[in-house]
């Protein structure tokens, strides 16, 4: 395999990149992949100190949709991802900003025991207001709400049912743990439902806010300890799922393509994990999946996330869909619905992602659907905040039509 | 009859380095150029600036004249070179005591070296084989002979000095012991014309033989062939040689933004003889890969070669024939060939051999000479008066980037590989360009991995809006497509010994570009191209193109 700078010598400069990237479609202040990627890259290699010139390189939202669509198998996005973390290294680090929105545990573990109160004040503008004037957070950008329980807390009083036919390890994340418990509890239950016991490694977060905002160095040591922690269950029970799509994309090969951590220990957790929906295909190509669900009468919009294309498994989450009697899926149009993790709260950034987005909502606004589904959380806080829908995680519709089945 | 004092022969590296020390000490002179400048060795060569390290061990006099000029050259043309540092890396089975000889040869050369720990030099160059037991720093650097030459010519020129390209000289008038006039070939007007002259100063470099031919003395030259292979990318930071007696494939140097790898050295009947073994290639790539392995599995654009300027006095006793030996045994100092005294020839003297790193020292030492001779009493200054564009400072790979980021220029690039932008070309097409090649050596268009999948065609549009080689029909000079044709033409004559992997897939795009789309016929074809270009003669080629097809460097 590949060093991921070196794929940059594959590009023929078809320009299938640039026809793919969201964001050079809205915005010229993001020259588009080809020209940061394998372009740049040239320029870039043989410069071990010194600031990186290319600072338009930073309205990359590393959505992945380049890497996806070359190919010759020029890792673009990811070329670009590494060259932001030099330019963060040479800024001396994340600003303060980007600081806080890169430890999602840090920021729920603080304001949980007054989420009530966290929640109320977050929601009001004068204080979003001082938020994007003190540290760039846009004042429309959509914000998680903190949750009194942690999904941990919730697991620890759920009653697993007896009689089961295998063990899988859930890794929740940070979203489920600290912002959705609700999504995680949707997930144990579901897997309950086939037959599996669930586990609850310790864990924490895998760094992917801080590798993506580029700071390599403390998202090598999340990676360490989450490795660590995950190790175990790597060999058993030897199914680790998750249901953040780009968490899960993480633990599975962003450690070794950009981290560098290619250690034995690292590749048995990547090879362990499953996204969530991915798995429960699995089952049901073995004949496994329970298929026992109630009508669910509704419309609803599917949007996959940019980053579960990385994945490779296809779209899981439209299969296991296709099995609600009655539900009506249509598929989104758009590529990206803008967000790309903490991209679209920047102040800086939060037109661009509305802007890339437009396509998705245009979409909302003119079929109207009861309800939207997306596998990744900060798209489906991004997608609520700009349609005023509510946006599911595609387990929780399984959990709705397995409830009332 | 244009008249001057001084005639300088070849518009390599020697010959402008001797115009400017003219100019620098109040001469008249003329420089003719068969070509363009740096067409001939002085556009295919490696890019090293030596700093002696690699001739410390059996050689040592070269040694010392180039980290001299290694220290002159950063002070004077900073812009042209890229301060990169240079290793010498001991592998598994590389011999030790060859190493403490060679530390003990830079000592002895004043060339500074410091040892590095395997840990240390993989800390300096991350993708150094693993194996790599230790390594010397050594102040290596990179050059650019294109920005050098347009410097010292510039320079030159402001000085009241002369450059004459595609003005092959294709004779000499001799009153008894004198050449009183050279004879050149205008080959843009397609006319002769002759050069009245008091000196010729023969800085033909492997061709300086057939100079002393027309102006009737004997010259013997050997022409040693070095091939180089031309990576996609950089790989190393600074340059990489083996520690071992110098032999094919033992130097990595990183250039703007590519490696290159060299090189072999074997005598070839003539110095036209440019042309490429697959063989070699493969050997190039396989001897460097044991220093980078990532090379093996990496990208390569082109191969080219060039022929090294070797004099010898006395040919020597195996014949010193018309080919197939190591060329590496011939000291790589230069030499003043005094005429007067040999030949007796009065008002010629030859400056031959040498490296591009010591073209100055070359030039001072000719010009030295001659001003004597000449009664001129002006001192050498090439040594200090720096050289216009030096407060650039040294060159840096990232340059083209900053400069697109900061003109936000994203949507205006012409060629996407080098980063040129439709201001350049239209400002280098204003200064009177007309050929692409041209293009390529002033502002490096279709340099790069796509080699001129996109940037040729875009690049034609603009000459032929310019007026600069009017379109099909037109009279004054190349059409369009025809120059289009050319360019493309060349691009594919290196790139031929390097066609798999990913230049193969690109080669398939850019045929699909130009055969598809254009409906040019042959260009950057891969199912019919014909076979390499025959080795160049000096005539022949339409004006302005260079059949060498010069200049990676
Ligand atoms: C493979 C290789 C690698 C090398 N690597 C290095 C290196 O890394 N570092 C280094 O310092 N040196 C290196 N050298 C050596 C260096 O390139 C040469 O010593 C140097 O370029 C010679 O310059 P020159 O001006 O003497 O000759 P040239 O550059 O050959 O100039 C002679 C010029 O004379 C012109 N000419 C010929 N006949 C006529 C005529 N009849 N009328 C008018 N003009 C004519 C030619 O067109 C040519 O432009 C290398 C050489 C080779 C071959």
């Amino acid at each position: 395999m590949l060093h991921v700078e070196q794929t940059a010598d594959r590009c023929i400069k078809c320009n299938i990149c640039n026809t793919v990237c969201p964001v050079s479609a809205v915005t010229d202040l993001f020259p588009g992949p080809k020209y940061e990627g394998p372009q740049g890259q040239r320029f870039r290699a043989g410069i071990d100190t010194g600031d990186s010139p290319d600072k338009s390189l930073d309205y990359c939202s590393a959505c992945g949709l380049c890497t996806q669509a070359c190919p010759e198998g020029v890792m673009v996005a990811e070329i670009n991802q590494v060259a932001r973390s030099r330019l963060v290294a040479d800024r001396g680090g994340l600003n303060l900003r980007d600081q806080v929105i890169s430890r999602p545990s840090l920021m729920g573990g603080m304001a949980r025991p007054v989420a009530p109160i966290a929640n109320a004040v977050m929601a009001a503008r004068p204080v979003r207001l001082l938020v994007e004037k003190t540290i760039g957070v846009h004042r429309g950008a959509a914000m998680p709400k903190f949750s009194a329980m942690t999904f941990r807390s919730w697991a620890r009083s759920h009653k697993a049912p007896a009689g089961t036919t295998r063990t899988v390890a859930y890794f929740h994340g940070c979203a489920a743990q600290e912002f959705e418990p609700e999504v995680g509890a949707a997930v144990v239950r579901v897997l309950e439902r086939n037959g599996a016991r669930v586990t609850f490694p310790k864990q924490g977060c895998c760094g992917l806010p801080l590798v993506s905002n580029g700071d390599f160095d403390a998202g090598r040591s999340y990676a360490t300890r989450l490795v660590r922690r995950l190790r175990g269950s790597a060999d058993d029970p030897g199914v680790i799922v998750a249901s953040s799509t780009s968490c899960g994309m993480t633990l599975k090969a962003k450690y070794r393509e950009l981290l560098g951590l290619d250690d034995p220990d690292t590749r048995a957790v990547s090879q362990a994990v499953y996204d969530i929906c991915e798995y429960l295909v699995g089952l049901d190509d073995d004949g496994q999946l329970n298929r026992s669900f109630a009508p669910i009468r509704a419309r609803a919009l599917y949007h996959p996330p940019c980053q579960l294309m990385a994945h490779g498994v296809g779209l899981p989450a439209l299969d296991l869909l296709a099995l609600v009697p009655g539900l009506e899926i249509e598929r989104s149009r758009a590529g990206c619905c803008g967000t790309a993790g903490t991209y679209g709260v920047k102040v800086e950034k939060y037109q661009i992602a509305m802007d890339v987005g437009r396509t998705l909502f245009d979409q909302v606004t003119e079929s109207r659907p009861d309800f939207i589904v997306c596998d990744s959380e900060t798209c489906r806080w991004h997608i609520a905040q700009a349609t005023g829908l509510p946006v599911y995680h595609p387990v929780q519709v399984l959990d709705r039509a397995y409830a009332t089945a | 009859m244009m008249e001057t004092d001084v005639v300088v022969v070849g518009g390599g590296v020697t010959g402008v380095a001797v115009l400017r020390d003219l100019a620098l000490r109040g001469v008249r002179a003329v420089l003719v150029e068969r070509f363009d400048l740096g067409t001939g060795t002085s556009g295919r060569w490696h890019g090293l600036l030596h700093s002696g390290a690699r001739y410390a061990v059996r050689d040592q006099e070269s040694a010392r004249e180039c980290i001299e000029e290694n220290t002159t050259l950063r002070r004077v043309a900073p812009h042209t070179i890229e301060d990169i540092g240079g290793l010498f890396v001991l592998l598994p089975g590389d011999d030790e005591a060859y190493a403490e000889q060679f530390v003990e040869g830079c000592r002895a050369s004043g060339i500074p070296t410091e040892e590095l720990s395997a840990a240390a030099a993989h800390r300096r160059e991350p993708l150094l084989a693993p194996d790599v037991k230790l390594a010397y720093a050594v102040p290596d650097g990179g050059i650019d002979s294109w920005s050098l030459l347009r410097s010292m010519a510039a320079d030159a020129e402001a000085r009241g000095c002369k450059v004459l390209v595609r003005h092959p000289m294709v004779g000499a008038e001799r009153d008894g012991d004198r050449i009183t006039a050279v004879r050149v070939h205008d080959a843009v007007a397609g006319e002769d014309r002759t050069i009245g002259c008091q000196w010729v100063v023969n800085a033909a470099g492997a061709w300086a033989g057939e100079v002393g031919r027309m102006a009737g003395v004997p010259l013997k030259m050997i022409a040693g062939k070095g091939v180089m292979v031309v990576m996609a990318s950089r790989y190393v930071r600074g340059v990489v040689n083996a520690c071992r007696k110098p032999a094919d494939g033992d130097i990595i140097v990183p250039q703007h933004e590519v490696a290159i790898l060299g090189t072999t050295s074997e005598q070839v009947a003539s110095a036209d003889d440019i042309s490429v073994g697959l063989a070699d290639v493969d050997r190039m790539i396989d001897m460097c890969a044991q220093m980078v392995p990532a090379i093996a599995s990496g990208r390569v654009l082109r191969a080219f070669a060039g022929s090294r300027p070797l004099y010898v006095a006395e040919p020597p006793a195996d014949g010193g024939g018309d080919g197939g030996g190591d060329t590496r045994e011939v000291s790589r100092t230069f030499t003043v060939v005094d005429h007067p005294k040999l030949d007796g020839l009065d008002n010629m003297y030859s400056i031959v051999g040498g490296k591009l790193t010591t073209c100055r020292q070359m030039a001072e030492a000719v010009v030295d000479r001659l001003a004597e001779r000449m009664g001129v009493t002006e001192p050498c200054r090439t040594a200090t008066e720096v050289m216009p564009g030096a407060d650039h400072g040294p060159h840096q790979v990232a340059e083209p980037l900053a400069r697109v980021e900061r003109d936000q220029a994203y949507g205006e690039l012409i060629c996407e590989c080098e980063l040129v932008t439709r201001g350049q070309v239209r400002d280098a097409v204003a200064s009177g360009l007309t050929e692409l090649e041209d293009l390529r050596r002033k502002v490096r268009l279709g340099y790069g991995p796509c080699q001129a999948a996109f940037c040729a065609w875009r690049a034609a549009g603009m000459l032929a809006e310019a007026g600069n080689g009017p379109g099909p029909g037109g009279d004054q000079g190349p059409d369009a497509v025809v120059g289009l044709e050319r360019f493309l033409e060349e691009r594919w004559r290196g790139q031929r010994p390097t066609i798999w992997g990913d230049q193969a897939r690109q080669a398939l795009l850019n045929h699909a570009i130009y055969r598809g789309i254009f409906d040019l016929q042959g260009a950057g074809v891969p199912d019919e191209a014909a076979e390499p270009s025959t080795p160049a003669g000096g005539s022949g080629g339409p004006p302005g193109w260079s059949p060498g097809g010069a200049g990676e460097g």
